[in-house]
């Protein structure tokens, strides 16, 4: 059992020993992972051509810099994952907007919208390239249609969540439905929205990377890809190890964005 | 007085697969301009079918609905309507929500701003103009949501149990409130309610509505002494009793 605590400040301080403790050991694990990561490659438990080592990988990290080709394709596959998700949520936006504003469309589509989500989209990639050429078209599109239905179904539930009452209030105070939709709907889910962003910015970048293992001469994804082709692992973990701070950088992006509309509200 | 509200043997049935659901069943009753109404009746009875009725959300399935001599679904924006739960929009601050009803009706002017802000202060809100909903006390959220359906200056008010949310103490001061505020703006009220007591303490006629599908079982015009008092003294009149037992009896055999 924790002891008793007296006073605010004991309180305060306790809570802070605890915040401090929780990084220090976050730090510590990583930093021990990747110690033993190599000295084990150092001294030979594993093979280094294959598992790569943090010291080899700061020495790719360089000399692809050096040669200006690694922030190249850290900037197509950004690029690409940015357009995408914006597209995502474009598209998301205006079909659960259209479907709760006619149901019956809802109802005509739903299985649609069911079977196009859980089909894995990465199946219909060597379509895309037959039909949009080994290009960026083919990778947005890919990256698009991974996200897109789920992001549509989600966003149109959550519409209509919202209590009936509500809505009856709107109509009473003289609106029509329109203004259900712009004062009710979309401000009552921007929440939702945010919380959609969040898992879809995650869901484009995995498009992104698909796309890019299939038709492109470019991207993190190329980069892995081809690594492994001409076998340097260095190149394919590099790259792994990019994308990770990738994701991590993105979703911060949009953590920020949601913790200012919370307070904003509270 | 001319008659104010016309409902004229007014039905309406839900359509279901099993079948049609009769709710209302040939009410008939007229209203007096300036009138206090409450209209009570065992739940699930059918009043709020007939105060979405009464403010065109529904059209009736037989007979009409008369405000001024016209059909009632032509003149929506006399009507002011309080639903059960105050509504209040969570990211909206106090005065953005009370002014909805202005912006949703497009009818948001200038001077608006200026009226808003003297009935904050006449209701004891101004000093929460800013806040958002989440900050206010539950009699406060609902005096807002008074303020809300007042602003478009309707001339018939459809109260729909307007404080069976609130907790018992704030209920007896926001009905004492919202019945000083209807008595000196001289509305036009239907209140519907469950309780009885209530209805006895603030309105001037009650009607009373069977179970479904529902007709007035009975009109009981209250003596004038008891329709001056506030709904705190009226209590204490010696008629209330007396009219509380007799609507309660029609109730339990209804």
């Amino acid at each position: 059992m924790k002891p008793l605590v007296r006073t605010q400040e004991e309180y305060l301080r306790r809570l802070r020993r605890e915040r401090f403790l929780v990084h220090l050991i976050r730090i510590l694990i990583f930093a021990a992972l990747v110690a033993a990561w190599e000295l084990a490659a150092r001294r030979g438990y594993i093979d280094a051509f294959v598992t790569s080592s943090p010291s080899r990988l700061w020495d790719c990290f360089r000399s692809l810099m050096a040669s200006g080709t690694l922030l190249h394709h850290i900037r197509i596959t950004v690029a690409e994952t940015l357009l995408s998700f914006a597209l995502v949520m474009g598209i998301a936006l205006l079909l659960s907007i259209l479907l709760w504003w006619f149901p019956v469309l809802s109802r005509i589509f739903e299985p649609y919208l069911v079977v196009l989500n859980s089909l894995p989209k990465s199946a219909l990639a060597p379509v895309f390239i037959v039909w949009f050429g080994n290009n960026m078209k083919t990778i947005i599109i890919a990256a698009v249609s991974v996200a897109v239905f789920g992001a549509t179904m989600t966003l149109y539930h959550s519409f209509c969540q919202m209590e009936p009452d509500k809505i009856k209030l709107i109509y009473t105070l003289g609106g029509k439905k329109s203004d259900v939709l712009l004062h009710l709907i979309l401000p009552g889910n921007i929440g939702t929205l945010l919380n959609v962003s969040k898992t879809n910015l995650g869901l484009s970048l995995v498009g992104v990377i698909i796309g890019e293992f299939l038709a492109s001469t470019a991207g993190l994804g190329y980069l892995i890809i081809y690594g492994s082709q001409v076998f340097k692992l260095d190149i394919v973990l590099l790259a792994i190890v990019l994308l990770c701070i990738l994701a991590t950088l993105l979703y911060l992006l949009l953590s920020m964005a949601e913790k200012l509309y919370e307070r904003r509200i509270r | 007085m001319r008659d104010f509200l016309e409902i004229n043997q007014v039905s309406f049935s839900y359509f279901s697969q099993t079948g049609e659901i009769p709710v209302l069943d040939r009410i008939h009753f007229h209203v007096c301009e300036g009138e206090f109404i409450a209209i009570v009746g065992p739940s699930g009875c059918g009043k709020t079918t007939l105060l979405s009725l009464l403010c065109g959300l529904l059209t009736p399935s037989s007979g009409e609905i008369l405000l001024n001599g016209l059909p009632v679904a032509g003149s929506r924006s006399q009507i002011g309507y309080m639903l059960q739960k105050d509504h209040l929009l969570d990211w909206r601050s106090t005065k953005r929500n009370v002014s909805l009803g202005l912006e949703v009706s497009h009818t948001y002017r200038k001077e608006d701003g200026e009226r808003i802000d003297k009935m904050l202060r006449d209701y004891g809100l101004s000093d929460f103009s800013k806040n958002l909903p989440s900050q206010l006390s539950g009699g406060m959220r609902q005096r807002a949501a008074l303020i809300r359906t007042l602003l478009r200056d309707p001339s018939l008010l459809l109260l729909d149990e307007p404080f069976s949310a609130l907790d018992y103490q704030t209920r007896l001061t926001v009905c004492e409130d919202v019945w000083h505020i209807i008595r000196e703006t001289k509305k036009t009220t239907l209140l519907i309610t469950h309780d009885v007591t209530e209805a006895i303490r603030m309105a001037d006629r009650i009607l009373v509505l069977s179970r479904l599908p529902a007709t007035i079982l009975s009109s009981h015009t209250l003596p004038a002494e008891l329709c001056r008092l506030s709904p705190m003294e009226a209590g204490n009149h010696p008629e209330f009793a007396v009219y509380f037992n007799k609507i309660w009896k029609e109730l339990m055999r209804a």
